[in-house]
């Protein structure tokens, strides 16, 4: 028998019984389109998750002052003013496959224009900061060497800030007060965002890091140094040689603690990546369970409509129908199902999936692999259950066959 | 001389049935010439249908020796049989045994699909042949929308429709009343003019006085074996 009749028989079966193939079908229908919806939740998740680590720029080891000790008596992390500009220098001299090295210092201020004021934290940063924390200026410029060596009173605004203090104008060149000094306006930034944690990454004023280490904070220390690592296998060698050389520099011999932590961002990332892919392959397991339901749905009806039709198997073995032949009429029919069903499927999970991104407040990531790999299974599920009714079938008696009333 | 085309020797069946054995055939040994027309009687439980089955190729015999047009079959797999009654067989049932979801066209062309055949050829074939049984402008009805006799003249078109040396029909007019009955017989009598080997499982004598061979079944043998002038007792 030709392979277009058996296609053309399994879906005259199915069109002869519409509303017991389209409920068996919603079984295939939900399920590939809960797993499409749930996967694209669940890697709209990591998306979102991975992208706020980027922001924070890639490849970081961010190196933080320890905790103070006077006598014993430890204070909070980075409150040891050991770590000074001459370290970052040291780090960007000494140490190879390192991109930018990006000290900083930051604080709160009120900060004043006109009759509006504001309150928001003011890093001391130097021009590496911009490549490293992955910052653009959208008017303006940013912070340059010579601003860094004239201790300029010049300030780059993150975009809430210009928001809440100019409204709608355009702040650069404007002068407003930090602490109540003057400072110029030279840039505005890009919109970041929030970042991981919930951070307004946009409420920030930036002004070069000697003047706010002498003219605004009055310290001589820095809070923090960022440094971008040219390549990701390199992190942990770079991160043990800054570890070495700061404990030199600070003199730290034999098993005394250090007076500084180097952070990697990169492992927070790998856990973070780790922890939204688990949870995107368990939305998927579960929505796969239904799929698994589904399956479980046509090889009942299939059960059925071979019992149903057992004259109708008995006439066409009767008529010369061989057991292949009787085998392909009912998979293709079950196999019908299941590629109609994944069809649809696609169709109700991509929707479904636009829908919650769109009403749902969730970022949804739709990729082809859920979809192939989903509409795959339900074909194989179709395929699977199919064979014991349509095996069930095709050994019929075909004189027990022709007496069933 | 006609050529052989049905021969059974020492032909038995066995059923078994609740741990005891029942011969429903019981050393049934018979020929059949080609162009015969044949009527198979006896009462219910005589064996009758088994030999049909076994005849039609529907069931194998549990022993003994059965060529059909010169090949031995009584050993052959599943679907050797099927494909052996898709080629020489054409079948007519009591209760037509149509399908009931597609049209006359269809269920004429049916034994054509199983047998390779593209739908063009088939298609015209099965109304030339629904034509020939007085039913071309009926083509595209469901069987629910025919009589019972023009259900049983599609049948005997489908039974045709792959050309087969024989046809066997199972009490064909048991369901017919008596204008249909004359009708199918008619047919009937044409195939058998035609040199079509006919053999028709019957109850009624009038109908079985329409073939020239007349076989009595009795207790899993052949009882009588009379026609075409000569009567003879077979025990």
């Amino acid at each position: 028998m030709l392979f277009k009749e058996s296609i053309e028989i399994a879906f005259n079966a199915l069109l002869s019984n519409k509303l017991r193939s389209i409920l068996t079908m919603l079984g295939i229908i939900i399920g590939v389109g809960a797993v499409i919806a749930m996967i694209s939740v669940g890697m709209g998740v990591q998306q979102k998750v991975t992208n706020s680590i980027a922001s924070l720029g890639s490849n970081m080891l961010i190196v933080m002052p320890g905790s103070a000790n006077s006598g014993g008596v430890r204070s909070a992390a980075g409150s040891s003013q050991k770590l000074k500009l001459e370290d970052a220098d040291a780090i960007k001299e000494k140490i190879k496959n390192i991109d930018y090295v990006a000290p900083t210092v930051n604080s709160s201020y009120q900060v004043v224009y006109g009759n509006q004021n504001w309150n928001t934290s003011v890093y001391g940063v130097t021009p590496e900061y911009m490549a490293i924390r992955d910052l653009t200026v959208s008017t303006g410029a940013f912070i340059t060497q010579s601003d860094l060596s004239t201790r300029t009173r010049a300030a780059v605004v993150g975009t809430t800030v210009a928001a809440n203090l100019f409204g709608t104008v355009n702040p650069v060149g404007k002068t407003f007060r930090i602490d109540s000094s003057p400072y110029k306006i030279i840039g505005v930034l890009e919109s970041k965002g929030q970042s991981s944690m919930g951070r307004d990454q946009d409420d920030v004023i930036l002004i070069p890091l000697t003047t706010a280490q002498e003219r605004l904070l009055g310290i001589t220390y820095i809070q923090s140094i960022n440094i971008q690592v040219s390549r990701l296998d390199k992190m942990d060698q770079v991160q043990n040689e800054i570890e070495t050389l700061l404990r030199q520099r600070h003199r730290i011999i034999g098993n005394k603690e250090d007076d500084f932590t180097v952070r990697n961002l990169t492992s927070l990332m790998e856990t973070m990546n780790s922890t939204t892919t688990m949870l995107t392959l368990f939305l998927g397991s579960i929505a796969a369970i239904s799929l698994i339901v589904g399956g479980i749905g046509i090889m009942n009806i299939m059960m059925v409509s071979v019992t149903e039709r057992t004259r109708e198997i008995g006439i066409r073995k009767a008529l010369g129908a061989t057991f292949k032949n009787i085998m392909m009429q009912f998979l293709i029919e079950s196999i019908s199902i299941g590629v109609i069903g994944g069809f649809l499927g696609i169709v109700f999970g991509i929707s479904t999936s636009l829908l919650i991104s769109k009403f749902g407040g969730f970022t949804t990531v739709i990729t082809a692999a859920p979809i192939i790999l989903s509409f795959g299974f339900s074909v194989g599920i179709g395929l699977f259950f199919g064979i014991y009714p349509a095996r069930k079938a095709a050994k019929l008696d075909p004189i027990e066959a022709l007496r069933y009333e | 001389m006609d050529k052989v085309i049905m021969h059974l020797q020492n032909i038995k069946k066995v059923y078994h049935i609740g741990g005891e054995d029942f011969a429903a055939l019981n050393e049934v040994s018979l020929t059949i010439k080609e162009g015969d027309f044949i009527a198979l009687m006896g009462p219910s439980g005589s064996g009758k249908s088994t030999l049909m089955n076994i005849l039609g190729c529907l069931d194998r015999p549990t022993s003994g020796i059965y060529e059909l047009d010169g090949e031995e079959v009584s050993h052959l797999s599943d679907d050797n049989l099927a494909m052996t009654r898709n080629r020489k067989i054409g079948f007519v049932f009591q209760n037509f045994n149509l399908l009931s979801r597609v049209s006359a066209l269809h269920n004429v062309a049916l034994p054509l699909v199983y047998a390779g055949v593209d739908k063009k050829e088939r298609e015209a074939r099965a109304i030339a042949l629904l034509t020939s049984v007085g039913l071309g402008s009926w083509a595209n009805h469901q069987p629910n929308e025919l009589s019972g006799g023009q259900q049983q003249r599609v049948a005997i078109a489908r039974a045709l429709v792959n050309n087969p040396h024989i046809i066997m029909a199972d009490e064909p007019t048991g369901n017919l009343d008596t204008k249909s009955s004359k009708e199918i017989m008619g047919i009937f009598e044409t195939l058998h003019e035609r040199h079509h080997t006919i053999i028709l499982v019957t109850h009624e004598p009038e109908i079985a006085a329409c073939a020239d061979r007349q076989l009595l079944m009795c207790d899993g043998r052949i009882t009588r074996d009379e026609g075409k002038g000569v009567s003879m007792d077979v025990v």
